[in-house]
């Protein structure tokens, strides 16, 4: 499904991925772990194709497609999710108008007329009840005053309506309250089909948890530096990354 | 030749004809405010008032002027559809300068009330006209003021009696119509008696695709706890020019709402005056302007607290796109002794393009110490993180970037009253943005 070979990108200037390779198969779900500025943010970013970022070298391919060729919106319509560490905020742009632009534009990419009006506020009403977002958030402006928990809540409300086939999620759990963290998770968990993948970026093993992760990945200055099962989740738990710093740094 | 020679000249030329085709209260002032025009001079941009736009400029062409008033051959009733679903208005035309008063509306307005020329009004009610006209547009100190009462013969009078209140809104198209390049000269009156109420609703469209030159004056008279609601809607093209000048005077407890909505134009330069003559009285000035393309848009505004007590209220809002230029002035003044002001100015501009210029120039002068007053300007561009997270969800950066000039809109849209036209008034600054507004949607003669 994804396909990542030696990328290079910089922001600014500074580089900071340093040749990443990742392969994710459809249904898997890897994890991503690594310190603070490691390049996780920036690796979902530069597959999203925030124009902020400069990719200086390497390929990466999403379901045969050359992904770094194509503009933000159309890796989107392939079907390419960011739910993002710090999600936006849009003052004066109404949830229902964001997303009805949103599903509509997916629709008209795969050559479908767009959505009624009444089919639509169901569909809102639907995905709302999967992660249990509170009506009166769908009906603010995007994000605008929505408590941290309740804009990761907001997030994955959009990928579901949205149904991508790969998901990153940067740091969905950071947030969210025990309770909440527990229905965002069984949300993401009743989206998942055997098709759909996700690589999900977090700091914790709690969130993991739940999504059981066929691979987790340790992402260090720019580059992954160790891969494993879930175990290896655990262990970074228990022990943090300098051991993995020191096993680098002895090859 | 000097821009100003060409309309000196028109007037000496043409002294008699005016008059012959105009009335006596408006005749009676030419002659001061030819001489006031002489002195004057078109202001230039050292002119404080005029710092922003080059009115020279716009009035160096050679327009015609239909002093003769010959009729254009057009019923508007036919040839124009104003659709805005679900307001029934009591609609008027305005040809030009002219009222068009072959067919009127068939809802009947309550009794007293009068909608008409105001050529007509200056034979059949002289009193109330000469009372009113030029009482606050003065010709010494504005030489479009004077340019316009010089020329002028005729326009538009609404007149509310006593404790009146017009339910219905009433509407008035005004129309601009010829075949070669037009000066329009136009004077609106609008006066409302102690404790009368009215809600008119301004539009201005062009039928021909020609070069058109506008100046309008309007004097409004709000007396005592009168309500005004006054809407202005320019939809026109690139090639009109339209300055237009307008004076409120408000008695005390009176509230008057003015929302103006430059939606396609030329080169637009409004100036609002108003005076807060008596104590209690509210004001509240809205704008909304669109501009893109090399449009230009120039508001300038003077709220005069004279008086205690009063309220005033501006809000502002400009998305300019391509090379287009907007100003924005606004003069709050807080005079000796005008206590418990409470007043609020505020302007918002969103530059889509780097090449888009907006001037921003809130002023408070205050006079007095028990106050409360705020003013406040900010010029954006588009927030770029907004755009990217859109566009992961798949919209793409010209309807993204189409949601944030909306949304950036909408808070002076919001802000308007009367359900049925904010509505409209949505779908038409959408429109707008889409691109399917580059001419007049109101009127089906210039599609
Ligand atoms: N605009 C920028 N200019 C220069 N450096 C930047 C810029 N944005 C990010 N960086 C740097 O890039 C590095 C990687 O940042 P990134 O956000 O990808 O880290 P991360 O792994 O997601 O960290 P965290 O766990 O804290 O979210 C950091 O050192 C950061 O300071
Ligand atoms: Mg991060």
């Amino acid at each position: 499904m994804l396909e990542i070979r030696d990328l290079h990108a910089s922001i600014n200037g500074k580089e900071i991925l340093k040749g990443i390779d990742l392969t994710v198969k459809p249904g898997e779900i890897h994890a991503l772990m690594g310190q603070n500025g490691a390049g996780k943010s920036t690796l979902s970013n530069v597959l999203v194709g925030n124009p902020a970022y400069e990719v200086t070298r390497g390929s990466v391919t999403f379901n045969g497609k050359d992904l770094l060729a194509l503009k933000p919106e159309e890796r989107a319509h392939e079907g390419l999710f960011l739910s993002f560490q710090q999600p936006v905020e849009i003052p004066g742009v109404s949830m229902v108008n964001f997303m009805r632009a949103a599903v509509n534009a997916k629709r008209k990419y795969q050559g479908l007329e767009p959505m009624g009006a009444g089919d639509f506020l169901k569909m809102m009403r639907e995905k709302r009840k999967i992660v249990e977002l509170d009506s009166k958030l769908a009906n603010r402006s995007v994000n605008e005053g929505f408590s941290g928990g309740e804009k990761k809540r907001n997030e994955i409300f959009q990928m579901a309506m949205l149904e991508p086939k790969l998901s990153i999620l940067d740091e969905t759990d950071s947030g969210l309250d025990v309770d909440a963290l527990r229905i965002v998770a069984e949300g993401f968990n009743k989206l998942r089909t055997p098709e759909t993948s996700a690589l999900v970026i977090t700091h914790y093993q709690r969130l993991l948890d739940y999504l059981r992760p066929d691979v987790v990945h340790v992402l260090m200055a720019g580059r992954i530096v160790k891969t494993g099962g879930p175990e290896l989740a655990t262990e970074i738990e228990q022990r943090g990354f300098d051991w993995i710093k020191a096993e680098t740094e002895a090859v | 030749m000097n821009s100003e020679q060409q309309y000196l000249d028109l007037f000496t030329a043409n002294r008699e004809l005016i008059d012959r085709n105009s009335a006596v209260a408006m005749n009676a002032l030419r002659e001061q405010a030819f001489a006031d025009f002489a002195r004057l001079g078109f202001p230039t941009r050292k002119v404080e008032r005029y710092k922003y736009t080059d009115v020279a400029e716009a009035f160096a062409p050679d327009y015609g002027v239909n002093l003769k008033r010959v009729e254009f051959a057009v019923n508007p009733y036919e040839a124009f559809r104003c659709d805005v679903p679900n307001l029934s208005t009591s609609l008027y035309f305005m040809l030009n300068d002219a009222f068009w008063e072959k067919a009127l509306p068939s809802a009947a307005l309550p009794p007293g009330v009068v909608v008409c020329s105001l050529r007509r009004a200056a034979q059949e009610f002289p009193e109330k006209v000469e009372a009113c006209y030029g009482r606050l547009a003065r010709t010494g100190k504005d030489a479009l003021n004077a340019l316009n009462t010089m020329l002028a013969q005729d326009g538009l009078f609404v007149y509310v009696p006593r404790g009146v209140a017009v339910e219905r809104t009433i509407q008035v198209v005004n129309l601009l119509r010829s075949d070669v390049g037009l000066m329009v000269n136009r004077r609106v009156l609008v006066v409302l008696e102690e404790g009368a109420q009215a809600r008119l609703l301004f539009c201005d469209h062009a039928m021909d695709d020609r070069d058109f030159l506008t100046t309008q004056i309007v004097e409004v008279f709000a007396g005592e706890n009168s309500h005004l609601e006054l809407y202005e809607l320019e939809e026109t093209h690139v090639k009109n020019r339209r300055f237009s000048n307008m004076y409120v005077d408000q008695q005390r407890d009176s509230v008057v709402s003015l929302y103006n909505f430059t939606l396609h134009n030329g080169l637009t330069r409004n100036r609002t005056d108003v005076t807060l003559s008596g104590e209690g009285a509210e004001t509240n000035l809205y704008g909304g302007v669109i501009a893109d393309k090399e449009q230009h848009v120039d508001n300038n505004t003077l709220i005069d607290h004279r008086v205690g007590r009063c309220t005033s209220r501006q809000l502002y809002k400009y998305v300019m796109d391509d090379r287009s230029t907007g100003a924005f002035a606004g003069r709050v003044l807080v005079r000796h002794g005008a206590q418990q002001t409470v007043s609020e100015e505020r302007n918002a501009n969103l530059c889509a393009t780097p090449e888009a210029r907006m001037y921003s120039q809130p002023m408070l002068e205050i006079y007095a110490d028990d106050v409360k007053c705020s003013h406040g300007s900010t010029v954006g561009q588009m927030d770029e993180q907004a755009l990217f997270y859109m566009r992961q969800r798949g919209i793409s950066l010209d309807e993204a970037r189409m949601l944030l000039k909306f949304a950036f809109a909408g808070e002076v849209i919001d802000a308007i009253s009367l359900e049925a036209l904010r509505d409209r008034l949505r779908h038409l600054v959408e429109k707008r943005f889409r691109g399917e507004l580059s001419r007049c949607s109101g009127c089906r003669m210039c599609k």
